[in-house]
């Protein structure tokens, strides 16, 4: 080839048209916060019904993850998603997309090999290290209040 | 440091005496949409899972092929096939039935070209009597490989390509009428420093260049000797980087350049961002559009030279980069 | 009442477009991004400035995955306190149950009851 890497590198990028976030960053803020305003009110909901805080706010968790399942069945949430980018992607059905719809998937390998060991394979990472970064501060923390006492 | 040069093997006794194609729901609402043998409506045909589906379109479009040459199984003596999946799946299980000595090939989006070329020499040196050239791709079954399962909400990038549920069967036998398979050049693996898994189109562009430049020399031709030079699936973004290639050497190659990425689909109305890929891409437009006008005499002299990006997920995952490699072979009316 | 909503949008909204920013100008896979934001909600709320945030905008800093990690982050605080260092390795998984055990039953019926579909463009 009479180009070098780096040469023809410069003209890859060049010829690769940037994604158009005058359209994906207003989709993401929209989606993302009406997402975040259905977690609000569902809240408020459940508070009304004379839950404490913590109860309710893990319903409404567990009622988001429900939604999301059910829109990840019904084929519409990953269609949502290709307007919605990370409007989608970043709140917690977003989680829930990432671990219904490999077991979906997956599900023709099998129920245990399939469906059962792929159904993380996705959001294994974000408990892997979500959990491992929480006991790292569990241990500074333990150290910080043994010097307080 | 000398570089390898290569040959271009010449034909001349090798005609293309069938050929099919068998697309997906997508694919057959695209521009070409009814120039293709068989649709299978739901993209799964009947199958319980994606790869069943992918093989049975190598199935029907290579049933489809043998019955349009009035070949039974019995009497074809070679098949090449290959698709995208691990073990080439859609090839083996798809074929299988037919019970025809079998060479499975990996080539990538280039399989097709790499099957034409392989039937063509084996025909041409007389060794069978008739060889069949079969490549399928499932845009399902290659998601779930590559990518992400289906319903899951990962966004495609400005870059990335759709792979096209289709396939494409050819027979090749001694010359008896057009199209003829007159030349063909082996593609090189050209790793151009690509890493991203989204952008193939600029992983093959050197690929092409390379291939089309020495199918060039070694025949002492130009790109206006041909009606058409028509490449695999380089997309938007690797078409214009083709040019950018050719540019350079001055050539203006868009006057003659059709990519079979840039056509299988409405891009207008169907969002498959920078153009289509597979196996069954290219397969599908040789074997439903560009095949049936050379035969007709509506094309002369065409070049098809079909892009592979030669993509483990395991290597980019280790760092590694995206090689192209492209086969170029030419097909004549006379 | 409006103006919780308001915020919730406003705040959520704008976790979601730093999101978008990563996948847009960085090419992370999507992944990436959520690790990357869980981390982050476990560093914010270990340092305690998650927890401004969600008095301020609810529902907008809870249901993104930042809520998630700052929720395990409280459920680790709160162990220690109660079991000593024994607890950095219970408070994460307790907090996060619900929304684990809740994704993976979910996730289970979803695929007894559907089939994966095909093309995302006009089936």
């Amino acid at each position: 080839m009479n180009i070098s890497n780096q040469e023809y590198g410069e003209l890859a990028k060049r010829r690769s048209p940037a994604t158009p976030m005058y359209k994906t960053l207003p989709m993401a803020f929209v989606v993302g916060g009406l997402i975040c305003c259905l977690g609000e009110g569902l809240l408020n909901m459940y508070g009304a019904l004379g839950l404490s805080d913590e109860t309710a706010g893990a319903w409404t968790s567990v009622t988001l993850i429900f939604l999301s399942a059910l829109l990840t069945g019904l084929k519409l949430y990953d269609r949502i998603a290709q307007h919605a980018g990370a409007g989608t992607l970043v709140p917690i059905t977003g989680f829930a997309n990432s671990v219904v719809s490999p077991a979906l998937e997956f599900k023709s390998e099998g129920f245990v090999l399939g469906l059962g060991a792929k159904m993380f394979v996705i959001a294994g990472p974000v408990i892997v290290y979500g959990i491992s970064a929480s006991v790292l501060y569990g241990i500074i923390y333990y150290l910080i209040t043994l010097f307080q006492r | 440091m000398a570089v390898c040069e290569g040959k271009t093997f010449k034909f001349n006794n090798a005609s293309i005496i069938s050929f099919a194609s068998v697309v997906g729901k997508v694919e057959s609402d695209g521009p070409y949409g009814d120039e293709f043998d068989e649709v299978v409506e739901d993209n799964k045909g009947g199958a319980e899972t994606w790869e069943q589906a992918e093989a049975q379109l190598q199935s029907k479009a290579f049933k489809h092929a043998l019955s349009k040459a009035n070949l039974t199984p019995e009497k074809t003596d070679l098949i090449f096939a290959g698709d995208l999946l691990n073990q080439c799946t859609g090839s083996s299980y798809g074929l299988k039935e037919f019970y025809i000595p079998f060479l499975g090939i990996y080539g990538a989006c280039s399989t097709f070209a790499e099957a034409l070329l392989l039937a063509g020499a084996m025909v041409n040196a007389g060794y069978v009597d008739n060889c069949g050239a079969v490549t399928s791709s499932h845009f399902s079954s290659a998601e779930r490989q590559f990518r992400f399962p289906l319903n899951y909400g990962g966004v495609r990038t400005p870059t990335a390509q759709w792979t096209a549920t289709a396939a494409g069967a050819a027979i090749v036998a001694p010359a008896s009428k057009p199209p003829y398979i007159r030349a063909a050049t082996v593609g090189k693996i050209q790793d151009m420093g690509i890493s991203d898994l989204n952008n193939m189109g600029a992983a093959m562009a050197g690929a092409a260049y390379d291939t089309l430049s020495r199918h060039f020399k070694h025949m002492g031709t130009h790109p206006e000797s041909y009606d058409l030079i028509i490449t695999g699936d380089l997309g938007e973004v690797g078409s214009e980087l083709l040019y950018d290639l050719f540019k350079r050497d001055g050539i203006a190659l868009q006057k003659w350049h059709k990519d079979c990425g840039l056509m299988l689909y409405d891009r207008e109305k169907q969002d498959v961002h920078a153009g289509g890929s597979g196996c069954g891409c290219s397969a599908s437009m040789m074997c439903g559009h560009f095949l049936k006008r050379v035969q007709s005499g509506d094309l002369k002299r065409i070049l098809y030279s079909a892009t592979g990006a030669l993509m483990s997920p395991t290597m980019v995952q280790q760092g590694g980069n995206i090689p192209g490699i492209s086969h170029a072979v030419e097909i004549c009316f006379n | 009442m409006i103006m919780e909503y308001v915020w919730a949008f406003v705040i959520g909204g704008a976790i979601c477009v730093v999101g978008q920013l990563l996948i847009d100008l960085t090419k992370l896979t999507p992944a990436r991004i959520l690790t990357t934001y869980v981390v982050t909600g476990v560093v914010l709320g270990a340092l305690g400035w998650y927890q401004p945030l969600i008095d301020l905008a609810g529902g907008g800093a809870t249901v993104p995955l930042t809520g998630f990690g700052n929720l395990l982050a409280k459920g680790v605080r709160e162990s220690v306190d109660q079991y000593g260092i024994i607890g950095a390795f219970m408070g994460g998984f307790t907090n996060a149950a619900v929304g684990i055990a809740a994704a993976i039953v979910f996730g289970l019926l979803t695929a007894l009851a559907f089939k994966s579909s095909g093309s995302k463009i006009n089936e």
